[in-house]
């Protein structure tokens, strides 16, 4: 079988895989990395969502070989090893954005990604549209799109008031 | 730390491992030897099984075994059970055809398990079941109740006769007929209820385990009841007795009730991994769950308002025709009967109520509750009338509601169709969120909205549920096979830190915290020294699960009278100890006090005395701090409240965009305002998603067309607006909180406000009415038609 080497949440990795087996499978069955959850069959509900070299990739759609040599972070690699939550966690959990939790992981990456590439700031429509690809069905989105909003000033070391 | 007990807002407990990725959800957890299996599954609705050549699967790489149904009944399993009876009118119970765990003889909707592959992993399993051949001879299907219905039908069970489950009633015929023929009014409504796929983002997964030491089985599944799949399986299916038979629902990702019933899926692993000694897997894929959970909602509807000449309503009737789908899911005969035709009072003193409700077999997958299951069906027919009322009479829609509300001071109010309301103000619920939508406001915002080229409706829904499911003798003679009280446990540990083992089940609601908030409050322990302990039938008493948003109102009772137990307990102790007598100590901000002394003795003084019991009431009081309580509710509990939609439509595309969404709710006490305000959320996004969004859509063939996530229209992010969330509160009457219930409210509210806003907006081209979902191809041809009519007039 093939031999795939990638460094994922700061930790090198060399693992067997099927030319077939997905990013997400090594990710959660090689790995056991299973805070990446897989929610459907068909690249829409964004649970999978991880960071490949700085980038929210659906994990589901990409081969586990062709993320040799790539930088891959997971929700478990957010946190600081002293256990203080990213940003984002923390406004996800002080704004109660998340309630089964199943969709959190993904729904998380995708939202660093966003407010990162939203150096200028955000609007609420921008993050709406952002999250077209990430679903939630048991928060309405309403609590997520106030975490992030309220995650930008954090990420952009600015004031609260340079988001708004 | 700021005060954390009922009425705080506290941050979730539970939210910590999930947003770190440390959740344990089933298909993260792996068992030492584990197998997998893969489901081949029935790929048409209706059709014979001639032959299963299983030869090619069986000799793939890594496959174990294949089973198929000949394997079950050979080792004698049962079918899956039903857990409610209905009776038709003539008293005669319903057909109750059998369930087989994997299909034998037929199949009868696409999605039916016909084999199942067990490998060593899931690759090997899928490439293996590819290699089954199955002969099938196709046999006609009816795709729909209509066609389930007409004279000459094929039949789905044999034992089925004309397809019909139940031919069920209830209410008053006599004084219904009787109304209507003095009425002076009468405003007829069709409608239907759109057919729904719950899609919990977390997929169904089963691990099954034997242990051929012990001979004991374990079962870890996404279920929200744990302990009703142990006595289901366990009794009816496998015949395994209790004691040998463990089930573990651990962190589960969403349910809205389609993870209530016990699945074959569940029976298929645990026995195969008796059969084979080794764990066995089973995951959904995405496109299992469409064809494989149950669906909800799915009724065909006429309902008949009889009104006096000021349009007080004088009797209600109502005919429904409900989707049983191919087999009897766990709750679904009770679905469109008790929780839905008992709400047919909704607000209003209507004085004379008769329904009628059919339920029919179908080739479809099966269909059960879903988040409301019922209540949503009956506001929607209600509040989808009452507008209707008011576009035929001219009399204005809210006039027309306040002028039939059940009146603040006529509780408790006995309906026409069994239930007994206890507590509500109508009014004041109407009235609050009048303000909150700025509903005064509307007509400028309809002309701005004019201006700009675009439609504007505004909705309103004043709705009413029962939940805080229910009082067992009750359900026991409407049918049900089981009782739903609720049971806690309260275990205060010799250092005064506490562990709650509660029977209700958290798969989102955040019973960890609001569970916590309870004991907080009553004993007066710090938040971080609670662990609310749940879904594990080898830790936790016997209780029911959660589903009717009965968690609080029959768990949150039932803990209540456990501590209760654990304080008058440690009044004795703390008695003893202080030398006091029993009736002069008190229990107040988590310590045991002497009335009119400064002597006093903390929790943990008496939980350490209680497992130290050097000095101690030895002879009069066993050891120990630890109580078990079983609730079982006097009556149902009635949340209710008014929502507000107003939408924008775009004549040109059809689309609707909802612009304000507004919920006022009664959920009676309230603990943590967060949550109930994220569950009200969540519950008007799936009412907003059925009203303009999703359908569940069979072609003629019985083929299931919304069969993923790119055809099913899921809602998202930018289809959604903020949902404005308020409470006007009055307390339950019956139970120990005054709690009623928040997890389905939104759900139940909301679908009727978008529709009745959309039909507002669209008044202006004479539409009356028009079935959910609102598309926009539905919108547009609706405002092309008019258009046309119009430019020919």
């Amino acid at each position: 079988m093939p031999q795939v080497s990638l460094t994922v949440n700061g930790k090198q990795h060399s693992v067997e895989v099927e030319g077939r087996t997905l990013l997400v499978e090594l990710l959660r069955e090689k790995l056991a990395l299973t805070g990446t959850h897989v929610g459907c069959d068909t690249s829409q509900c964004g649970a999978c969502v991880v960071h490949v070299n700085g980038m929210a990739v659906k994990s589901c759609t990409m081969l586990a070989m062709q993320a040799e040599g790539a930088k891959v972070t997971t929700i478990e690699g957010l946190a600081a090893a002293d256990g203080t939550l990213h940003p984002m966690q923390e406004m996800f959990r002080e704004h109660h954005a998340l309630q089964c939790g199943f969709c959190t992981p993904g729904m998380v990456m995708t939202a660093i990604d966003l407010i990162q590439s939203h150096p200028q700031g955000i609007t609420e429509e921008q993050i709406r549209d952002g999250l077209e690809g990430n679903l939630c069905r048991c928060t309405g989105y309403h609590n997520i799109v106030k975490a992030i909003a309220a995650a930008w000033p954090l990420m952009h070391g600015k004031t609260a008031q340079a988001a708004e | 730390m700021g005060f954390e007990g009922i009425g705080a807002s506290v941050r979730r407990k539970e939210d910590r491992r999930f947003l770190r990725g440390q959740g344990n959800y089933t298909d993260d957890i792996n068992r030492p030897g584990q197998t997998y299996a893969y489901i081949r599954r029935a790929d048409r609705p209706h059709a014979r099984i001639l032959r299963i050549d299983t030869a090619a699967a069986a000799a793939s790489a890594g496959v174990l075994a294949v089973f198929t149904g000949a394997d079950i009944a050979a080792d004698q399993l049962g079918g899956i059970p039903c857990g409610w009876q209905i009776h038709n009118k003539d008293g005669s119970p319903m057909a109750e055809p059998m369930h087989p765990v994997i299909a034998t003889g037929k199949v009868r909707h696409v999605g039916d398990p016909v084999a199942v592959v067990v490998a060593e992993s899931r690759q090997h399993a899928k490439d293996a079941a590819e290699k089954l051949v199955i002969d099938y001879e196709d046999l006609p299907a009816v795709a729909t109740m209509r066609d389930a219905i007409a004279p000459g039908a094929p039949l789905v069970h044999d034992d089925a006769p004309g397809n019909q489950c139940y031919d069920w009633h209830i209410g008053d015929r006599e004084a219904t007929e009787a109304a209507f023929a003095r009425a002076a009014h009468v405003v007829k409504l069709d409608l239907l209820n759109n057919r729904l796929i719950p899609n919990a983002m977390e997929p169904r997964a089963a691990i099954g385990e034997f242990d051929s030491n012990s001979g004991d089985y374990t079962l870890y599944t996404t279920s929200q009841n744990p302990h009703v799949i142990r006595l289901l399986m366990g009794a009816f299916v496998l015949h395994i007795p209790e004691n040998k038979l463990r089930v573990v629902a651990p962190d589960v990702g969403g349910g809205f009730g389609s993870k209530i019933y016990h699945y074959a899926e569940e029976a298929i692993v645990t026995w195969a991994a008796g059969k084979l000694m080794r764990p066995v897997k089973w995951t959904a894929e995405r496109s299992e769950s469409f064809m494989s959970d149950a669906h909800g909602r799915d009724h065909d509807s006429t309902a008949e308002m009889a009104l006096d000449a000021d349009g007080k309503f004088l009797a209600l009737r109502v005919r429904t025709l409900c989707n049983m789908g191919a087999y009897l899911s766990t709750f679904a005969p009770c679905v469109p009967t008790y929780l839905y035709a008992t709400l047919l009072a909704g607000v209003y003193a209507t004085p004379a109520i008769y329904a009628e409700v059919r339920a029919v077999f179908t080739n479809t997958v099966p269909v059960d509750a879903y988040r409301g299951a019922g209540r949503p069906e009956a506001s929607y027919l209600l509040e989808r009338l009452v507008d209707v009322i008011a576009a035929d009479t001219g009399i204005d829609r809210i006039k027309l509601r306040r002028m039939n509300f059940i009146p603040a001071d006529a509780f408790p109010y006995q309906t026409p169709v069994a239930l007994q309301y206890d507590s509500g103000d109508y009014v004041a619920t109407l009235e609050a969120a009048l303000k909150q939508a700025d509903f005064a406001g509307f007509p400028a915002r309809r002309a701005a909205a004019k201006a700009a080229g675009k439609l504007r409706g505004i909705g309103i829904s004043t709705y009413l549920e029962a939940c805080g499911i229910a009082p067992s003798a009750v359900v026991g003679s409407l049918g049900a096979r089981a009782g739903l009280y609720e049971v806690a446990n309260i275990r205060v540990h010799p250092t005064g830190s506490v562990t709650v083992f509660t029977g209700t089940h958290s798969h989102g609601q955040g019973h960890e915290t609001t569970l916590a908030q309870l004991v907080c409050s009553q004993l007066g322990v710090p938040m971080e020294q609670i662990e609310v302990v749940h879904g594990d039938t080898a830790k936790i008493p016997f209780g029911m699960g959660t589903y009717g948003s009965r968690s609080l109102a029959v768990g949150g009772s039932a803990m209540v009278k456990a501590m209760d137990k654990i304080i008058a307990k440690g009044r004795k102790i703390a008695a003893h100890l202080m030398e006091a007598s029993v009736e002069d100590v008190t229990f107040e901000d988590g310590a045991f006090k002497v009335a009119g002394t400064d002597k006093s003795k903390t929790l943990t003084d008496v939980s350490l005395a209680a497992y130290v019991p050097h000095n101690y009431p030895i002879e009069e009081l066993e050891p120990g701090l630890e109580e078990t309580a079983f609730y079982d509710p006097k009556n149902f509990t009635y949340p209710g409240g008014c929502h507000i939609c107003e939408v924008e439509i775009d004549p040109d595309t059809g689309v609707t965009r909802v612009v304000n969404f507004t919920a006022v709710d009664d959920v009676g006490r309230v603990i943590n305002p967060m949550i109930v305000e994220g569950q009200v959320q969540g519950g008007v996004a799936q009412g907003i998603g059925q009203a303009l969004l999703e359908n569940a859509v069979y072609d003629a063939s019985g083929q299931l067309l919304s069969g993923s996530m790119m055809d099913y229209t899921m809602p998202r992010a930018d289809n959604l607006p903020n949902i404005t969330v308020g409470t006007e509160s009055t307390l339950c009457t019956h139970n120990p909180l005054g709690v009623k219930g928040c997890g389905e409210v939104g759900a139940i509210g909301s679908p009727p406000a978008v529709i009745n806003a959309v039909v507002d907006a669209l008044s202006e081209f004479g539409v009356r009415h028009l079935d959910m979902p609102a598309s926009p191809q539905k919108i547009w041809s609706i405002i092309e038609a008019a258009r046309g009519r119009m430019a020919a007039e």
